[in-house]
């Protein structure tokens, strides 16, 4: 089985590039050529028809045109239903290409990839898979994952909430949001950056860097290697994560809070509630929907987290996680098998949760 | 069950715009209050003021004899029914019933039988485990009433709770809410716009204008005895025709003259609105319901004593029973302030004839017997003995008690 597009990479880079684009070209030309030659009334001739005697040659001979009338006529009885499917095929080959290739044979290479050893030679069964649930440092990476993923999105939403709820209708109310929102806007390799430095580490004794160690020493304490120790400095990192992504819940949900009829709240006043019944009672009963959609956003967020693991310690000192350590596996170490056993698994973990989305979803459209 | 007090209350929002402006209202208990008015004048300040949602800026508000200014919503012992239902989406109609209850921390057993009672009353027992989104606008209405029913209030509160209805639910909303009414006779605070409402509901109804009250009275006074032109105008539909018009007294009594008519005022009337003798030679504003009107055809003799009117009829509206007939009279429109905002704010069905000229477009009300049609010149009869007689500059009504004490 060759699956390794390899003809293209051994071409210099912008023989890639120019590659890529006569491939795009070719694919809209195809579907121009088809769309363009679509006859106006498709009773008369089906589509399909037409596009099988575009496909035999301009110049049908007499021979093919016996051979293809009774097809066309065949298509052209069929029900309306049933005759759009061709044209159905003919509108959506272009979309199924381009996905085909960028995310079908990938994925059924990386599946295959991670039942073979390191270099792509040999099979090697379950190995890889049993290497990520028994042996140790794999075993943290996973830990470390579901750390993660507990985590991250209980506090993003708990920290968006909070402050959604703090804010709302006060007078401070829009740049408040837009304080806790700018995070959004720095990319998650910036960020890392920004809070290494918030945990960076000087010698007792020497001026401190980092801003935490500083209120440490100010404090009278002794500065720490934050991000030296596990498991602790797994937290650490989450912290990060909460801070860029407690802005977006904070916006989603705020939203939905405004969202909720004022005369709801105070049908609720007059019925007796008091905030914290409110509250639990009330405001988040109703905005539960959007509530959902942080959690599922957030985590699958997590689950594919890299940049920050990678920027601040690289998934040293027992902080990688799956997604990083995939990368280490498959593009460091040359473990490809062990890389792609890791991406299925991460995709294993993924789809539940976009199941579940997607079932919201068709619940809220009903 | 207590009287609501209003007194001196105002309510000032910031940036000075004053809603409701030294209100004084008293609800008697077990009273069918209808708050009336048109949009922007007021009356759901009022109520939310009554309520609690609303801070009052000024002046007193009491329930019993509890003075509320300071309580919060839940200790003033009220329910609210909202415009839109305010119904909670995530509970069933049981748990939207019982919530207010559970909140007071009232016994199992007490709420059942509460939320049972009320959903009997209201028909909604084969409801009680769905949810609100799972009812039609109706059922959301009455869930709405039951739970303001089960609180067992002091007062209901009601927020326009018909107007989000069709027109033929909410008629049958309106029996249904004032044998509610009588049945359990909690004094009831009701907030409309719709002047038929008012009228069919209220015990006694308080009109409002600009955070002003106009009046308030019995539903048949204030279509009979309307104190200044902007209630008489708001009031009754088709609303009232209005003319400036000129008291004179010659031979034979006293007579009003407008636009080349001249009806003969009874001494009656005097008699009725002392003052309106001292108008005599002055200009006057006059004004006419449309059901003061007949056709001397199909009156048939009944009108004895009453003026005829020839007029021509110049659109007719049929609404089976009655005949809206709309025509012109050689006079220009008046022009008070009161008139215009009554008119604004009414629901009229005017259809907009182009005025040509300075003339007014007038509404009689006559018996579907007529069979009159448009460009028909018919003649009209006026009942002269309910003729009302306003003041142009101040636009109150002349002879009216309170405005005699002014």
């Amino acid at each position: 089985m060759n699956l390794d597009f390899d003809f293209a990479a051994e071409q210099p880079k912008l023989v890639q590039l120019l590659l890529g684009v006569v491939a795009f070209c070719a694919v809209v030309a195809l579907l121009l050529l088809l769309l363009g030659g679509a006859p106006a009334q498709p009773r008369s001739r089906p589509l399909a028809a037409t596009l099988l005697l575009r496909l035999l040659g301009p110049a049908p001979t007499r021979a093919r045109v016996r051979l293809l009338l009774p097809l066309s006529r065949l298509l052209g009885r069929v029900p309306v239903r049933q005759r759009a499917w061709p044209q159905a095929a003919v509108l959506l080959a272009p979309a199924l290409v381009l996905l085909g290739i960028g995310l079908v044979v990938p994925a059924v290479r990386t599946t295959v990839l991670s039942f073979m050893n390191g270099d792509g030679t040999a099979w090697v069964g379950l190995d890889n898979y049993a290497w990520m649930f028994t042996q140790p440092e794999a075993v943290t990476v996973l830990r470390n994952t579901l750390i993660w993923v507990l985590l991250v999105p209980v506090l993003v939403t708990a920290v968006g909430l909070l402050y959604a709820v703090v804010v709302d209708r006060t007078r401070f109310e829009s740049i408040a949001k837009s304080l806790v929102f700018l995070p959004m806007a720095i990319s998650f390799v910036g960020a890392g950056i920004i809070w290494k430095f918030v945990y960076a580490y000087r010698p007792e004794g020497s001026d401190q860097i980092g801003l935490l160690n500083q209120l440490v020493v100010a404090f009278g304490g002794t500065p720490q290697q934050w991000l030296l120790e596990p498991p602790l400095n797994t937290l650490f990192l989450i912290v990060v994560m909460v801070w860029i992504q407690a802005g977006f819940a904070t916006v989603v949900l705020s939203a939905a809070i405004k969202g909720i009829p004022a005369e709801i709240i105070e049908a609720a006043r007059l019925d007796g509630a008091s905030p914290l019944q409110m509250f639990f009672r009330v405001t988040l009963p109703s905005i539960r929907s959007a509530v959902v959609v942080v959690l599922v956003t957030q985590s699958i967020g997590t689950l594919k987290l890299f940049d920050i693991v990678r920027t601040m310690t690289g998934g040293q000192f027992d902080t990688s996680v799956i997604a990083n350590e995939m990368y280490n596996q498959a593009f460091r170490y040359g473990e490809t098998g062990k890389g792609a056993a890791l991406a299925v698994f991460l995709f294993v973990l993924v789809t539940p949760i976009i199941v579940y989305q997607i079932r919201q979803r068709r619940e809220a459209a009903r | 069950m207590a009287s609501i007090v209003l007194s001196n209350v105002d309510k000032i929002y910031a940036g000075g715009v004053k809603a409701v402006n030294g209100l004084n209202l008293e609800i008697r208990d077990g009273e069918f209050m209808v708050l009336v008015g048109p949009s922007g004048c007021g009356k759901s300040t009022a109520l939310r003021m009554i309520a609690g949602l609303e801070d009052i800026s000024g002046g007193e508000i009491a329930i019993g004899d509890k003075v509320v200014n300071h309580l919060p919503p839940k200790d003033r012992d009220i329910a609210m029914v909202f415009q839109n239902y305010a119904l909670y989406p995530h509970m069933t109609v049981e748990e939207n019933l019982a919530f207010g209850l559970k909140l007071r921390k009232m016994p199992k057993s007490e709420i059942s039988k509460r939320v049972g009672e009320a959903a009997k009353m209201l028909g909604l027992e084969q409801y009680l485990k769905r949810k609100p989104a799972a009812l039609s606008g109706g059922q959301r209405q009455r869930v709405a009433m039951g739970r303001a029913i089960v609180r067992e209030p002091q007062a209901f509160l009601m927020d326009e709770p018909l107007s989000n209805l069709d027109a033929k639910l909410r008629v049958s909303m309106r029996a249904s809410l004032n044998t509610m009414h009588e049945r359990l006779g909690v004094t009831t605070v009701y907030v409309t716009h719709d002047q038929v409402e008012a009228m069919t509901l209220g015990d006694r109804v308080c009109v409002l204008r600009d955070g002003l009250l106009q009046q308030v009275d019995t539903p048949q006074n204030l279509f009979d005895k309307p104190v200044n032109l902007f209630v008489a105008g708001f009031m009754g539909s088709p609303s009232m025709n209005f003319v400036n018009a000129e008291l004179v007294r010659g031979e034979g009594g006293a007579a009003v003259a407008f636009a080349g008519y001249r009806l003969p005022v009874p001494d009656a009337t005097f008699a009725e609105k002392p003052g309106l003798d001292q108008y005599i030679g002055k200009k006057i504003i006059l004004g006419i319901r449309p059901s003061d009107f007949e056709d001397s055809v199909a009156a048939n003799g009944h009108a004895g004593g009453w003026v005829r009117l020839p007029v021509r009829a110049e659109v007719t509206e049929e609404l089976g029973s009655e005949i809206n007939v709309l025509f012109l009279i050689d006079a220009p429109p008046v022009q008070h302030q009161d008139t215009v905002a009554a008119a604004d704010a009414g629901d009229d069905e005017d259809a907009t004839l182009p005025l040509v000229g300075d003339k007014s477009l007038w509404t009689a009300r006559v018996n579907s017997r007529s069979h009159v049609r448009p460009g028909q010149n018919i003649e009209l009869v006026v009942d002269t003995h309910n003729l009302h007689f306003f003041d142009p500059a101040s636009g109150l009504s002349i002879g009216h008690a309170a405005n005699a004490r002014v």
